[in-house]
């Protein structure tokens, strides 16, 4: 299982990038992905959503199951990445290169409190 | 804890992903589900279904017994291996499981039922059985081992080189038993194969020898999927005792030809005006369909019973209950997260033989 230090976690299995520009990319680990199973669909926001911390926000589902996927800080939703709906595959095959929105943060400072690798790697362990 | 299959120590070593299933420690897949499912349609793999329960119903009065239990009649069983899959009904018409009932003579036959409701089968038969000359033997120290797929027989046969001419001029549902094995043309994929049914201790050194062949083995998840694209129904999803046969695409299975075989739930299903049928869907727009999700027609509503992304279709397929008078080809809607997608009405059968049919 794959935890990269670098990115930023959620305890629902999300993962977080800062990127230069202050928005932060969202995808699923690949915890997640391997959890899941064969992924099949996805269910992304549009941009200009505005979403709280912890709310629902995209679907990702597998053969097996219908997994939500929820906005880990508060902001507005800027881009999805739509060439994903047609390769929903791909989160399988690279959870971190497969990315599902940019979230716009209402308050930048909320990412610097979502969980680091570490802290992840417990979550992971027990979910 | 759950119940483990002889076969539990062969799934965690080949990386399988462990999961309850009724009860037992089953292995849903070894990887993805998707090349599995692949896999069985387009060569063959193995599945372990231990889980399901062998019932030896033998005596004088086995074949009058099975005929007044089974909806379906076992009277037309004349070949010995010969089988039939039937539902086993309440007084009202609601299934209390549906299974494959093995003829090898008037006084003997074998049952296979599904793991989940194999205590209440065993429980209702016996109950069923107080007037009849039967005697009901439980057999849970079988193995069952499903090889599936356009090349299972040849797979098999590659590794038990002395089953091919006992299993070669085998017809569909027909089985033949030799040294403690029955071999059976049956299957719940939709595609060629034999289940064989087996004593426990030879289940490790079988599954072993096929794997040598080459066959990979294939988790309950492809099992679903394979099932579902077949158009068979899942016990428990499909259809269960609140459901009668009429409405849950089994009326095929409810033979009414002799009027004086007075079957349980033969009154109730006579009485019976379906209301629904029971039918295949197949979304048109993005998404994935899944068990109980309401579905709209201009008849009524209806609900989708188990449903799933078809990988051989590459498209989200269901099977569902809806009002009499929806026709094959119809648009329906059925409502996923809030939202109604599209849906083509179609028959039941998505997937078979290798080839998709939608």
């Amino acid at each position: 299982m794959s935890i990269p230090a670098k990115l930023k976690y959620t305890a629902t299995h999300e993962w977080a990038a800062k990127n230069a520009a202050g928005t932060i990319t969202v995808g699923i680990t690949d915890h997640a992905q391997e959890a899941l199973g064969d992924i099949v669909f996805l269910e992304l926001p549009e941009a200009g959503r505005q979403v709280k911390a912890g709310q629902e926000c995209a679907v990702v589902e597998s053969v097996k199951a219908a997994s939500d996927i929820y906005a880990p800080i508060a902001g507005e939703i800027v881009e999805a990445n739509t060439p994903a709906v047609d390769a929903p595959e791909s989160v399988n095959k690279d959870a971190y290169g497969t990315w599902l929105f940019k979230i716009k943060p209402s308050n930048p400072s909320e990412y610097d409190g979502l969980l680091d690798a570490a802290a992840y790697e417990k979550v992971a362990a027990e979910h | 804890m759950a119940k483990r299959t002889p076969l539990y120590e062969a799934h965690v070593a080949a990386g399988a992903k462990i999961v309850d299933f009724a009860g037992w420690d089953m292995p849903i897949n070894y990887g993805s589900q998707i090349e599995e499912h692949h896999k069985v349609r387009k060569d063959c793999g193995m599945f372990d279904v231990s889980h399901m329960r062998a019932v030896d119903v033998t005596g004088k009065d086995a074949q009058p017994f099975l005929r007044k239990l089974f909806a379906n009649d076992v009277g037309k069983l004349t070949i010995p291996g010969k089988a039939l899959y039937s539902c086993m009904l309440k007084e009202d018409g609601g299934v209390i499981d549906d299974l494959i009932a093995y003829y090898f003579a008037p006084e003997r036959y074998r049952v296979v039922v599904n793991a989940g409701t194999a205590d209440k089968d065993l429980a209702w038969m016996r109950q069923q059985a107080a007037s009849f000359d039967v005697t009901i033997a439980d057999r849970p120290e079988l193995a069952m081992i499903a090889i599936q797929g356009p090349n299972a027989r040849e797979h098999f046969w590659t590794a038990f080189p002395a089953g091919r001419a006992r299993t070669v001029l085998l017809q569909p549902f027909q089985a033949v038993e030799w040294d403690g094995w029955l071999v059976a043309r049956t299957g719940y994929t939709g595609e060629d194969g034999f289940e064989i049914t087996l004593p426990a201790a030879q289940a490790m050194a079988v599954w072993n020898k096929l794997k040598d062949a080459g066959v990979a083995p294939i988790g309950l998840g492809a099992r679903d999927t394979l099932r579902l694209e077949a158009g068979m129904n899942l016990y428990g999803l499909d259809m269960d005792e609140s459901q009668n046969p009429l409405e849950s695409g089994l009326g095929w299975t409810i033979d009414l030809k002799d009027p004086k075989r007075d079957f349980i739930g033969r009154q109730a299903l006579a009485a019976l005006q379906p209301a629904r049928q029971f039918v295949g869907l197949v979304l048109l727009d993005r998404g994935v369909l899944r068990s109980h999700q309401k579905v709209f027609a201009p008849q009524g509503e209806g609900e989708t019973t188990s449903g799933s992304f078809s990988p051989t279709s590459n498209k989200s397929i269901a099977l569902a209950r809806l009002p009499v008078g929806v026709e094959l080809g119809d648009t329906v809607e059925v409502e996923i997260r809030d939202k109604r997608l599209q849906a083509k009405v179609v028959k039941p059968t998505f997937a078979r033989n290798g080839k998709a049919m939608i």
